[in-house]
């Protein structure tokens, strides 16, 4: 349990970290909060010669909220869940983030982190890709911005280069109900399903909904099927029973200890049932 | 001091019965304890190990070239290196031998193949991984029943053409001992006959005791004086003391062997590992103090298990619910080597407690023992030897009994249990109940639950399930249990030959002030807080004035440690009996200061008072002072008493537990509403300490039933070899507990302490089980295996059809 010897940068200024990062090329890892990148470098599972520690780049930091909502890469799972006006305009965001481990890992751990591993387990893609969020990413040749149900392609792989870093996550400013539904073990551990959903209404019927579940393929899954089947309804039995087998036709878990691969598949039905439950009382 | 009322004198010594804050607390809470990884000497070097990737392989080679090359690293040892000393194997507290370094084949993953000795840990782990080992894979059995089929793997080829094994005949390449208990042909007539048979497959899954320190140890040989230090996370000092002389060759006044503070031990720490071995030849090697720690994935996958027991069970009664007859056979799976911590004439240690808290007739017990691919271990995680697995086995079978009778099974329990006349008891099994009033305690906790309001509730519960106006189901789980702890009268238990008393030893100082030290060591349990209760009560000097010390066998009398819920039950007799031998002495002192005779003097809580006189006597403070200043006609000077305790019998503490949980049947979550936890150990030395312990072990039991496993995959590999897959609670997950006791004083015991560590283990697990059980009963379950994680609940539902 003790990683090979590395190198270790620590830039202020995102210039700085991206010429570490082009010199030393796949030797060398940025580190946010850790949690995910310390135990596999003490598992020596990865070897990182060069370890670029963003903590000290200020512009990484801060959120802003508008129309638009602006969270740095490196805000940490406690701001999220004690920045007011982001609590008050994105719910769902504090809600989900009170569902991650425990607190000391949320004062460690940042919303960068958490999206840019691509570790299908992480709570926060999915519920980026609900809420239709875009990466901003520096690299090299400048800053460009991707959505986020465009950006994971297979466990740990995603649309980010090695020579990038993600800076900011920056999504509209949701409106309606919301729910985060997750069943887990125990405190720490990943998912074994859940579900994210985000909705609006006019009259009583669904206007539009977004449903984004974790930890049910080596991806998060944004099932755009599943929101179509909540449009025009009350979120009744036939309604929540559409949403859930669209939702089934797009997720894809593996067994694992949390169980066989039909538990998963019934319990995403639950979760994802509570949440839309849950989503509509909230409209 | 003299004013003070006989109740004030009593309150200041914080004896017996006082709710005296640990005094182990001030360092621990404050981060100053002093564990094996604290020690750090000069010059001190770090080994670990090159463990195995395969769960069975011949070893072809150990290329160590480039590891030997790297600056920093000092030797990589191999079996072959430790062969001449003949330390390449060594013997199991069980009677079998363990490869200390694998010797050409590797059994189970994680097994230590090279030990690399480095000038740090850095180094070593940066050895370790330039050391190539090329593996010849080999079938792999991780099942105990395949183990056991005629064309089985051969695990153990050392044992090729051996018949005998240390406890009998081996019937088959892959089997270690049978072990037999009770009447067969007069159980097996009784179950043939019976009104009415019960007959389940019980198993207690693999699972770990985890503490939360790992073990380790410093060993530091010195070369000059030909001292041996050793320093280690050992339950039992002493026993290792003299297994390191028989092993070493160095005469045991030349070891001493230290447990400082420890994290925790629940049966992990009382077995010899590879690791202590390899420090303590390293450190002769090189001259230099060398540590070595495990990790927590080596603690998991490597270092003892416990439990994996399949127990076949057949339970007779009549058709009105009286119990007749238990027959039980278990299929004892025990890993690679037969490493179990068990008293030495008992393989399968006291599971012959199966009967449990109830007048069982007839009874037998057959134990087979198994090698397979897997870790060796089998130790008493938080109980007594195989004690649990015995609780456990018949409190499922009287629920399944009770299935059958279509009984509710509290009051099956109650036209069972042993009545308070029959004690001392003679169970069918051999043992003898020292006391007991299992009908008092199961009504108490019965009332204290409002059990009757509980059944109309889950009645109702039921009946919307069925209506569908819910999908919660609502379980009431129930335990009594007895256990057998305080190992052992030397008669008939021992470890490695060494009879199973323990020690106390006190020294009274001039100004009355003491030091007492025992054969035992705290692991946690807060000996220093309740072992100077016990003298305070004995002696009459304040708790807080008294010192204990344990853990260093320089000082220590000769003890055989801290395990299956022992300390008290054996050392706090001994302490209790050292403490009479003071007060005998002091009370010939205070005769001669008094001028009276020895038989004129009565004893009042903290001095001697002459009968009849009140206002003529002398403080122990007084006492203790006159024992180093004054020459005594008859007497010799000082004021101190050593006792070694071989106690006459075990204790059997009792209890009652009750579980209530509320189910979710779609995602298998379970909610623990209320857990009642009624103890009966005997007299109470510390009430707050019991009930901390109480706490402790049923959060166990808790995670051992809801979720807490070892396991494996069909080619061997550990599947929880971290705390991401192990279960180990937090306090978010542990559930409330509410505890309460009766009293029932062991009458052999010289204070009446039964021991209470474990009860809560014991206890526990089997409640909450069976309220997992229970909460299913109506929809037909029988028998559903632990752990009870979220997915085999929710499989229980889905094979009752409870999915739609």
């Amino acid at each position: 349990m003790i990683p090979n010897t590395f190198e270790y940068h620590r830039p202020k200024t995102i210039p700085d970290a991206l010429a570490v990062l082009t010199q030393h090329g796949d030797e060398a890892r940025v580190i946010a909060g850790g949690h995910s990148l310390i135990p596999v470098m003490k598992q020596r599972l990865t070897d990182i010669a060069h370890l670029v520690d963003l903590q000290d780049i200020a512009d990484l930091r801060g959120i802003s909220v508008g129309d638009t909502i602006r969270i740095g890469a490196m805000t940490t799972q406690h701001a999220l869940i004690t920045h007011a006006g982001l609590s008050a305009a994105v719910p769902l965001l504090a809600e989900a983030a009170l569902q991650i481990a425990d607190p000391q890992v949320r004062y460690l751990g940042t919303i960068g982190g958490n999206v840019a591993n691509g570790d299908p387990g992480n709570d926060m893609p999915g519920l980026m890709m609900c809420l239709d969020a875009a990466f901003v990413l520096s690299g090299p040749t400048g800053t460009r911005t991707i959505a986020a149900r465009d950006f994971y392609f297979g466990a740990y792989s995603t649309e980010r280069a090695e020579d990038e870093i993600l800076v900011a996550i920056e999504m509209p400013r949701p409106s309606g109900g919301y729910a985060y539904e997750k069943q887990k073990r125990k405190i720490g551990d990943y998912a074994t399903a859940a579900a994210a959903v985000q909705m609006t209404a006019v009259a009583g019927r669904v206007a539009t909904a977004s449903v984004a579940m974790t930890n049910l393929s080596d991806v998060p899954v944004w099932s755009a099927a599943a929101g179509a089947a909540l449009v025009g309804t009350d979120c009744g039995p036939v309604a929540v029973n559409a949403a859930v087998a669209a939702m089934l036709e797009d997720i894809n878990p593996g067994a694992d200890n949390r169980g066989p691969v039909e538990f998963k598949r019934h319990v995403a039905g639950v979760v994802l049932g509570r949440a839309i439950a849950r989503a509509f009382s909230r409209l | 001091m003299n004013d003070l009322s006989h109740d004030q004198r009593v309150a200041g010594l914080k004896g017996l019965g006082s709710s005296r804050k640990r005094v182990e607390d001030a360092r621990f809470t404050q981060g100053k304890g002093n564990y094996v990884d604290d020690i750090k000497m000069p010059d001190m070097l770090f080994g670990d190990f090159v463990r195995s990737q395969y769960a069975h392989a011949r070893i072809r080679s150990v290329d160590t070239s480039k590891a030997v090359a790297l600056p920093g690293v000092i030797a990589v040892l191999q079996a072959a290196d430790l062969a001449p000393l003949g330390l390449h194997w060594m013997p199991t507290l069980a009677g079998d031998k363990q490869m200390v370094l694998a010797d050409g084949k590797v059994l189970f993953q994680g097994q230590e193949i090279a030990f690399v000795i480095a000038e740090d840990r850095y180094i070593c782990a940066d050895a370790i991984e330039l050391i190539e080992v090329e593996y010849e894979e080999l079938p792999v059995v991780v099942d105990p029943f395949k183990a056991l089929q005629p064309g089985a793997p051969v695990l153990r080829e050392d044992l090729a053409g051996q018949t005998k094994g240390a406890h009998g005949e081996r019937i088959h390449h892959n089997h270690i001992f049978r072990w037999e208990v009770g009447d067969k042909e007069g159980t097996e007539a009784v179950v043939a006959g019976a009104d009415v048979v019960a007959e389940e497959m019980v198993y207690y899954h693999r699972t770990h005791p985890c503490p939360l320190e790992t073990c380790g140890c410093v060993a530091s040989m010195d070369k000059i004086n030909g001292k041996l230090t050793l320093w280690g996370t050992f339950q039992a000092p002493h026993v290792v003391r003299t297994v390191a002389s028989l092993l070493s060759g160095i005469p045991e006044s030349s070891i001493r062997v230290v447990s400082p503070d420890i994290g925790g031990g629940f049966g992990n720490k009382v077995g010899v590992y590879p690791g202590y071995v390899c420090a303590i030849v390293a450190s002769i090697v090189t001259g230099r103090p060398v540590k070595w720690i495990e990790d927590r994935m080596d603690n998991l996958m490597a270092t003892a298990f416990a439990r994996d027991y399949w127990m076949q069970g057949k339970i007779a009664a009549t058709a009105e619910g009286k119990i007749t007859g238990l027959w039980c056979h278990v299929t004892a799976d025990h890993g690679a080597f037969d490493a179990c911590a068990d008293p030495t004439k008992f393989p399968a240690g006291f599971f012959s407690i199966c009967t449990g808290s109830y007048d069982i007739p007839v009874a037998y017990v057959g134990v087979d023992g198994v090698y397979t691919n897997k870790a060796p271990g089998g130790v008493a995680y938080r109980c007594s030897f195989r004690v649990t697995e015995a609780a456990y086995f018949i409190e499922r079978m009287i629920e399944v009994l009770a299935i059958k009778l279509g009984m509710d099974s509290a009051e099956l329990r109650r036209i069972n249990f042993i009545r308070k006349e029959q004690f001392p008891y003679q169970s069918a099994l051999g043992w003898e109940y020292d006391s007991g009033d299992y009908h008092t305690a199961w009504d108490k906790a019965l009332n204290a639950v409002g059990y009757d309001a509980l059944r109309a509730e889950q009645a109702q519960r039921v009946a919307d399930f069925k209506a569908g106006k819910t999908r919660s189901l609502m379980g009431i789980g129930l335990s009594f249990f007895t256990e057998i702890v305080g190992a052992g009268p030397v008669k008939n238990c021992d470890i490695l030959g060494m009879g199973m008393f323990d020690s106390c030893e006190i020294r009274i100082h001039p100004t009355g002030s003491a030091l007492a030290r025992l054969g035992t060591i705290s692991q946690g349990q807060g000996h220093a807080t309740t072992f100077a209760q016990i003298l305070a009560t004995e002696t009459g000097i304040p708790a807080d004035q008294i010192t204990i010390e344990e853990g260093d066998t320089d000082t220590a009398p000769y003890g055989l440690g801290t395990y299956g819920s022992r300390s008290t039950p054996v050392a706090g007799a001994a302490t209790a009996m050292a403490g009479r031998k003071i007060r005998a002495k002091a009370q010939m002192i205070a005769a001669y200061l008094l001028e009276v005779h020895d038989n004129d003097l009565e004893w009042d809580v903290d001095r001697f008072v002459v009968k009849g006189v009140p206002e003529r006597f002398k403080t122990m403070k007084e006492i203790a002072y006159a024992a180093y200043n004054q020459a005594i006609p008859g007497l010799e000077p000082g004021l101190e008493a050593v006792s070694y305790y071989d106690p006459p019998n075990m204790t059997y503490p009792f209890g009652a537990y009750i579980c209530v949980m509320d189910i979710d049947a779609d995602t298998g979550v379970a909610d623990i509403r209320s857990f009642y936890a009624l103890d009966d150990c005997g007299t109470r030395i510390n009430p707050m300490i019991i009930e901390g312990q109480v706490h402790g072990g049923a959060t166990e039991a808790f995670a051992i039933a809801m979720g807490q496993e070892i396991a494996y995959d069909e080619m061997g590999n550990c599947m929880t070899g971290t705390l991401m897959d192990f279960f180990l609670p937090t306090a978010w997950e542990t559930p409330h507990y509410t505890t309460d006791f009766t009293e029932t004083p062991s009458p052999h015991h010289p204070i009446g302490a039964k021991g209470v560590g474990e009860s809560p283990n014991v206890g526990g697990v089997p409640a909450f089980s069976n309220a997992v059980h229970d909460a299913f009963r109506p929809f037909g379950l029988t028998q559903s295996h632990m752990p009870h994680d979220h997915w085999r609940i929710w499989r229980i539902a889905n094979q009752l059809g409870l999915h739609g």
